[in-house]
């Protein structure tokens, strides 16, 4: 199981994946917000996604995980 | 003059406000978010207090909570500085409506250039060239593939309220278009609330050149020269420069003349900014005006001497400006790099926190910050944290002071563009004077790839 991370701090602008979604290696399945900047976050495999730890508006930490893909 | 004015704002803005009110006597009342409490900005103005949580929609866009402070604390005047409220016209009218001087145009005015669209409108009333392209919103990716056909490709997609570069895009044909209308639209209504989108040509080797006026409340504008600022990264600008290296004493008369036509033309008072595109043969067209202080308004005060914020106080308390035209220096040349908290090769953001920090310092040299060793880079706010300037007799004087002073800029804890402004100061390209928008993409991003 893989588990994605934020790679800096900021607010959870967009969730683009739900439980269950099949992605794809370099799908962006999260969209960050940090100083007045989009920065999105893609997974590296494939595979399913079995938990989303965040929503939108949501405020993360650098590497703080929020999503798992199986 | 005022005795109390508020700065509704934070970082090096702030700190600049509050050094021109320190210069004449000003009472100074500071507002911060709780990121932002042990700020210089914070322990420098007279007075401060926390106005909310990090986030902006929290605490520096929290319209009504600054103005309570404001009348508590006696203020009589709120300075927005750039960014977050200065460019809010309901902000504006709310500040008369409790009995504030909004240092800036009139509520009517600031609403009238926030739309891209009506500006464009008004500007062509007024004689001012404007790129040509469509003047009313596109609602589907149906109406915008009929207008860009009549208009033809390359095009820019713009949002009417865009800022900062959000909610535009350069497209080249019309699978282009579809792929980024939605994308656009949908990201304009979520930062600004408004998804009004429109479309222009696209001008080749386009050169980012802007006016920097002032207009007293008596029907006084003087054009304070130009300012070129064509280096820019996601579409903000990074460095800039006075004068424009490129443009002719010919195209530099009219642009002036264009620009004070369109102060008169809307009635305009305060400091404000018309921003041109030029193309190769230096024709200029109207892009958009800034009906505030920009953050590159230090090249305009190194070669003409006058101090804007000094100009703004000045204005919004009813005197007639001091000078004419005429009168206005342009005495040598001055270049500002703005020091961003990024990745030099990504530009992605870097916050943390600065372990060691020491500004550079020599002749000519002027810096604009407001952070020091100890203080956290946070992800709240803009990652700009601080603008190095310098003045030169000469332009390759004052490219040579720069690339000095960037060399001994020193700071660590967090990564910063200095890397890629050293590089950029130093190209053959920007030290020829030609540079346009496309700079980064040429010639910085190339020569990564090429170093490795």
């Amino acid at each position: 199981m893989a588990k994605i991370e934020a790679g800096m701090a900021g607010n959870v602008w967009k969730v683009l994946v739900k439980e269950g979604d099949q992605v794809t290696a370099g799908q962006e399945v999260v969209i960050l917000e940090s100083m007045k900047m989009e920065i999105p976050v893609s997974v590296e495999a494939d595979g399913t996604v079995t938990k989303v730890h965040v929503q939108e508006g949501d405020f993360v930490n650098d590497s703080d995980i929020i999503v798992d893909v199986e | 003059m005022f005795s109390k004015i508020l700065i509704a704002n934070r970082g090096e803005i702030a700190l600049r406000v509050i050094r021109t009110c320190q210069k004449l006597g000003i009472q100074t009342v500071a507002i911060y978010s709780e990121a932002d409490a042990e700020s210089i900005f914070v322990r420098e103005a007279n007075e401060a207090y926390c106005v909310g949580k990090p986030p902006v929609n929290q605490s520096y866009l929290n319209a009504d909570e600054i103005i309570r402070v404001a009348k508590e604390s006696q203020a009589e005047a709120v300075h927005p500085g750039y960014g977050l409220l200065s460019e809010n016209a309901g902000f504006a009218r709310k500040c008369m409506e409790n009995g504030l001087v909004f240092i800036g145009p009139s509520p009517d005015i600031i609403a009238s250039m926030g739309s891209k669209i009506e500006a464009r409108k008004t500007m062509k009333e007024a004689g001012v060239p404007i790129i040509e392209g469509i003047n009313t919103s596109l609602e589907s990716e149906e109406e915008a593939k009929l207008a860009a056909e009549k208009i033809g490709y390359p095009l820019m997609l713009k949002a009417s309220a865009g800022g900062g570069g959000i909610g535009m895009q350069l497209v080249n044909s019309e699978e282009e278009l579809l792929k980024a209308f939605a994308g656009n639209k949908k990201r304009a209504e979520s930062f600004f609330g408004d998804g009004a989108m429109f479309l222009e040509k696209y001008i080749s080797e386009p050169h980012h050149i802007e006016v920097q006026i002032l207009a007293d409340t008596h029907g006084n504008v003087v054009p304070l020269w130009e300012r070129e600022c064509s280096i820019q990264r996601r579409n903000q600008k990074v460095v800039e420069e006075a004068p424009s290296p490129f443009i002719n004493e010919e195209t530099r008369s009219k642009m002036l003349d264009a620009a004070v036509k369109a102060a008169h033309h809307i009635g305009y008072s305060n400091a404000g900014t018309i921003e041109f595109l030029v193309d190769k043969e230096q024709n200029f067209y109207f892009l958009e005006m800034n009906t505030r202080l920009q953050v590159e308004h230090p090249v305009t005060e190194e070669i003409t001497g006058l101090d804007l914020v000094e100009e703004q106080l000045k204005v919004a308390i009813g005197e007639k400006l001091s000078f004419t035209r005429e009168d206005v220096n342009r005495n040598g040349h001055a270049i500002e790099v703005r020091i961003y908290a990024e990745d030099p090769k990504t530009f992605f953001p870097s916050p943390g926190k600065i372990t060691e920090f020491q500004l550079p310092v020599g002749e000519g040299i002027r810096n604009e910050c407001a952070i020091e060793s100890g203080s956290q880079v946070t992800p709240f706010y803009d990652p700009m944290i601080g603008k190095l300037v310098a003045w030169g007799p000469t332009r390759g004087e004052a490219c040579e002071r720069i690339k000095n002073a960037l060399e001994n800029y020193k700071i660590e804890g967090i990564k910063t563009n200095i890397p890629m402004l050293i590089k950029t100061v130093s190209h053959e390209q920007f030290l020829s004077g030609y540079t346009t928008t496309q700079f980064v993409n040429e010639f910085y991003l190339p020569l990564l790839t090429s170093t490795k």
